[in-house]
């Protein structure tokens, strides 16, 4: 751990110190990840080469006649050796860790004075645990950490909370005394984000208890038909309303978006007999369907055989008797010229016993055709 | 005193660090969220960041504040508003029906050191709380009847097992805020199928019903259409009745032995006495 931080430090030291390089172009990829061999990196532009050149210049030069290259290798070595190297030449460390101390003050007065805030977010502000101040989109500034904390909050995002399932033992009694199986889902999202973050212990969790109790609340005062039927909007308007209010009553920041009842059905175990009053509903259709079938068709009858009637009277009034009789033998002709004719002339009528072959002939045709 | 840093630093470093950790621990730094008690040798002397109603987020309270190092220690107790859960209760109510409720309070520590004092923590106070409430919720219900338990918010009652329960609460150092009925259930068993089978009958009930309205309503369309078609017949036919007979007979005739069209009417035998009408002209005797 310190070791590492050493590492991290020293490097952004070197860093700041190479002005050819931006401060976090080089420094900030060779971070602590380079093995600290010395060999390599001894020439030119090897990661650890110039900048420790430079910047240990004023201290190196009255001490040592030794190469650039040696002096270099020897302090790396005593460098990061091991645990001990940091002891034993200490003069030249002192200033680095200055050095080093001072860029990291640097970079975390400026990571955590200014913060980029989404569109979407606030960036709410502690100075020492107290609330100070919400900051809106853009790059907001603030005191540095310790002092100042910045919480971004996303406040634009509308969460969805699903509530109810299908499942047995979520039932909601409705106002009739029947049960209700109901899906729905609470859309909502932050309005205050410093009263959301300080004044609720569990927000989330009280928006599932709110809206639970909301709904079963409003759905208590509705009847079951009302309920699974036209009334949803009704419902879902009045447990939005609801929910608002009790959480407005918290001070929870929270602004409800919206119910969404995504399923209101009856219980599974008596879905049965639901289904049956729709059967009913189209059964009921269905006889007065054919009601007015056979309405139609009847109408239309006797429309149409009164007319008929109409017609061909208007001629029988022109001309009664002779109307008649032709009517009578058109009819009578188109009749007996179908049939089997027997004519017998008998003043007393047909003597019982005469056999009569078309009428026994018939007979069994008849009883065929019964068949 | 460089010196001595240079000889021992690893002594150096301790007593730093120590310096440290006591220059923290005097000044504790109270989140919004959190008030204090100060406890001076078991004993309790101030509070921190004490909730007040009315007070903005904000105010002074939170923030950098002082202590005595190891002689005053911090009990830390919640500032927001706080949940406490009841367990299911089954309800009776004056009808001497079973109903299981679920409720649930909030509330806010507004007197630390009284909840310090009486309860010690928070988890104590929730453990003391949720049987109390329990039984107010069981008391407050138990008095009324069942279809107004179904709706005790309408009823104001849910308003009266707060004051109550923030009765008994304020004694521990809380403020209920409010007492809200989550679910209320049928038990299951009995009560569950008997609700079910109520159900259940109720809409074999509608449905038999829609049926039997739909018949109703059939039939009252053909008795009309009949009704419609014998008052066309009617006003036609009744301009001249034995004319209609005349017709009407000629028509029959020809559906009987002829057919309409549609089946083919039984084979007919026709024994026809040379007096009949129609062969009234066979016999050629003069008229």
């Amino acid at each position: 751990m310190g070791m590492s931080n050493f590492l991290g430090w020293g490097s952004r030291v070197r860093g700041l110190f190479a002005d050819t390089k931006g401060p976090w172009g080089t420094s900030g990829s060779d971070g602590g990840g380079d093995p600290p061999t010395g060999d390599g990196g001894g020439q030119g532009s090897g990661p650890w080469g110039e900048p420790p050149k430079r910047g240990r210049r004023p201290t190196v030069v009255g001490g040592s006649n030794v190469t650039a290259l040696d002096e270099l290798l020897r302090r790396s070595r005593a460098r990061f050796g091991g645990g001990g190297g940091g002891r034993f030449p200490p003069r030249p460390d002192r200033s680095l860790i200055l050095w080093a101390v001072l860029a990291f003050i640097l970079i975390w007065l400026v990571f955590t004075s200014f913060h980029s805030i989404s569109p979407g977010q606030r960036g709410v502000v502690t100075r020492f645990g107290r609330y100070s101040y919400t900051l809106g989109p853009g790059v907001g500034f603030t005191l540095p950490s310790p002092v100042d904390r910045v919480k971004k909050i996303d406040v634009e995002n509308i969460r969805t909370v699903d509530l109810g399932s299908a499942g047995a033992d979520d039932l909601m009694l409705t106002g009739d005394q029947n049960l209700l199986d109901l899906a729905y889902s609470v859309r909502w999202n932050i309005r205050t984000p410093e009263l959301y973050l300080f004044q609720m212990a569990q927000p989330d969790e009280t928006i599932r208890e709110v809206a639970e109790s909301a709904m079963r609340s409003v759905v208590s005062r509705v009847s079951l038909n009302d309920a699974m039927g036209d009334k949803r909007a009704d419902i879902e308007a009045q447990v939005a309303e609801t929910m608002q209010r009790i959480l407005d009553s918290y001070h929870s920041g929270i602004q409800v978006q919206g119910i969404a009842i995504k399923q209101a059905d009856p219980p599974d175990a008596v879905n049965d007999a639901f289904k049956q009053v729709t059967a009913a509903q189209q059964d009921a259709q269905t006889y007065i369907n054919n009601a007015n079938a056979y309405a139609l068709q009847l109408r239309q009858k006797a429309q149409g055989e009164a007319t008929a009637f109409d017609k061909v009277y208007v001629q029988y009034k022109a001309a009664p008797e002779v109307t008649r009789r032709r009517m009578y033998y058109e009819t009578m002709e188109q009749v007996l010229s179908k049939v089997d004719k027997t004519i017998v002339e008998t003043p007393g009528g047909v003597t019982p016993y005469l056999p009569l072959p078309q009428v026994q002939k018939s007979v069994p045709q008849q009883q065929e055709r019964q068949q | 005193m460089t010196d001595f840093i240079r000889r021992r630093p690893i002594v150096a470093a301790i007593v730093a660090f120590l310096a440290l950790v006591i220059l923290l621990g005097s000044f504790p730094i109270v989140p919004e969220t959190k008030q204090a008690v100060v406890v001076r040798f078991g004993k309790p002397v101030r509070i921190l960041n004490r909730y007040q109603p009315g007070r903005p987020i904000g105010s002074p309270g939170a923030g950098i504040s002082f202590r005595i190092p190891f002689a005053e220690q911090l009990v830390w107790i919640d500032k927001r508003v706080q949940d406490v859960d009841m367990q299911r209760q089954q309800v009776i109510s004056t009808d001497q029906r079973r109903l299981e409720v679920d409720a649930f309070a909030r509330y806010r520590i507004v007197d630390p050191l009284l909840m310090y004092i009486r309860a010690g923590n928070e988890q104590q106070l929730t453990d003391q709380l949720r049987p109390i409430l329990g039984s107010e919720v069981r008391n407050e219900l138990g008095r009324i009847e069942f279809a107004s338990l179904l709706t005790p918010e309408r009823q104001g009652i849910m308003e009266d097992v707060r004051t109550s329960l923030n009765r008994i609460a304020r004694q521990y150092g809380v403020q209920i805020i409010d007492v809200r009925i989550k679910r209320t259930d049928l038990p299951d068993g009995t009560p569950l199928a008997a609700a079910f089978d109520r159900m259940r009958t109720a809409r074999e009930q509608e449905a038999r019903s829609i049926r039997a309205q739909g018949a109703k309503q059939a039939q009252i369309i053909r008795a009309e259409a009949d009704a419609e078609a014998a008052q066309t017949y009617a006003a036609s036919f009744g301009k001249d009745p034995d004319f209609y007979d005349f017709y009407r007979a000629m028509q029959s005739y020809q559906t009987t032995f002829i057919g309409d069209g549609q089946d083919k009417p039984a084979p007919t035998t026709f024994i026809l006495s040379p007096q009949n009408d129609y062969l009234k002209e066979f016999s050629g005797r003069p008229r």
